[in-house]
């Protein structure tokens, strides 16, 4: 099956892949950080286990991006200096 | 009113371009625009927006300038180490342009001051890197109908967005909560190449400029993303979601509240 992911075509020899499976294949080290866009429809998070990927899919992860201004305050908290 | 020879001068390579002129530059001399963060995004915007002459720029930071903040926010300086941020980027600010007004905030954004802080601004600058205060941002500056840039930064990566809040899609139609704490790199974790925040805050910085003199296209519904390892731009188009939680037909956000893990907490 050919999808593209990001813009960029990927080959899937397997057969019925869903959402989570190819975050899995793409070594997406922090699902809970990834927005997923199928087709230009977002899916939802609880359905990335149910939702099965066709063939010429358009796929994009969308990644949580930090800024520039925060200082470190403790460890529980997002930031980064 | 009466433009003086300096004015014309300072602005001339604004004026000269059709889609700003002397009417695009006086409307910038009458925005007010907030840079939320004095880091390495709010850095570059806050000496453009400056230089843009850009008549009044708030910006809210609770930081002292802290010698690892060098090597990207070029808005501070080895001299300035130990100084609040915000002292040290007003004082560059009216380095450039003396007749702008400054507002400072040495503060945190929370849930009780956001509504505050933001009001009367025509546009805000999202340049913080907590999700929590981005989600604040976002969910406040939706309600108050203020439009605003969300940008990140990490590595050698960028993304940036433009919200016109009821027209275009905002942060929580891409991202609906916040991430969960122990998923994000942190910046002493992941590291940042110094030049990116300059990439990234560059285009925010354009942004606002567009949008208060209505010059081009803005970076609405659309989630612009780049690698400059590859240095490769990616744009995602992106649909305003009918569900979503805060501009969606039925928010289910009408209040801000303060995340778990607000930084306001620690100052209680």
């Amino acid at each position: 099956m050919n999808i593209r992911v990001n813009g960029e075509t990927q080959v899937l020899e397997e057969g019925a892949v869903t959402v989570a499976r190819l975050l899995d294949i793409q070594k997406v080290e922090s699902p809970d950080m990834v927005s997923v866009q199928r087709n230009g429809d977002f899916v939802e998070r609880a359905n990335f286990g149910s939702t099965l990927l066709a063939e010429n899919d358009e796929i994009e992860f969308l990644y949580f991006m930090g800024g520039g201004a925060c200082k470190c305050q403790g460890d529980s908290l997002l930031s980064w200096n | 009113m009466e433009l003086s020879e300096a004015y014309l001068e300072r602005y001339s390579r604004h004026i000269l371009l059709q889609d700003v002129g002397v009417e695009g530059q006086e409307k910038l001399a009458a925005a007010k625009v907030l840079i939320v963060g004095a880091g390495g995004l709010g850095a570059p915007v806050a000496l453009y927006l400056a230089a843009a002459g850009v008549g009044t720029i708030g910006i809210l930071d609770h930081d002292l300038v802290e010698l690892s903040n060098l090597q990207r926010q070029v808005v501070h300086f080895t001299k300035d180490i130990g100084a609040p941020k915000v002292d040290s980027a007003r004082e560059k600010m009216l380095a450039i342009n003396p007749e702008l007004i400054v507002k400072t905030y040495q503060d945190y954004l929370c849930a009780a001051n956001i509504h505050e802080i933001i009001a009367g601004y025509d546009f805000v600058v999202d340049g913080v890197d907590n999700f929590p205060t981005k989600f604040l941002i976002n969910d406040a500056c939706v309600m108050a109908g203020i439009p605003f840039s969300h940008g990140g930064i990490l590595r050698f990566d960028g993304q940036t967005m433009t919200v016109l809040p009821g027209q275009s899609a905002c942060y929580r139609c891409v991202f609906r909560t916040p991430p969960p704490p122990d998923a994000v790199p942190t910046c002493s974790q992941a590291g940042v190449l110094g030049a990116i925040a300059g990439m990234l805050g560059t285009i925010q910085a354009t942004e606002a400029l567009k949008y208060i003199t209505g010059a081009g296209d803005l970076l609405t519904d659309t989630l612009l993303s780049f690698n400059a390892k590859a240095m490769t731009f990616r744009r995602v188009a992106i649909k305003r979601q009918p569900d979503c939680p805060v501009c969606g037909a039925q928010p289910t956000i009408t209040k801000l509240v303060d995340a778990e893990q607000s930084v306001c907490d620690l100052k209680r």
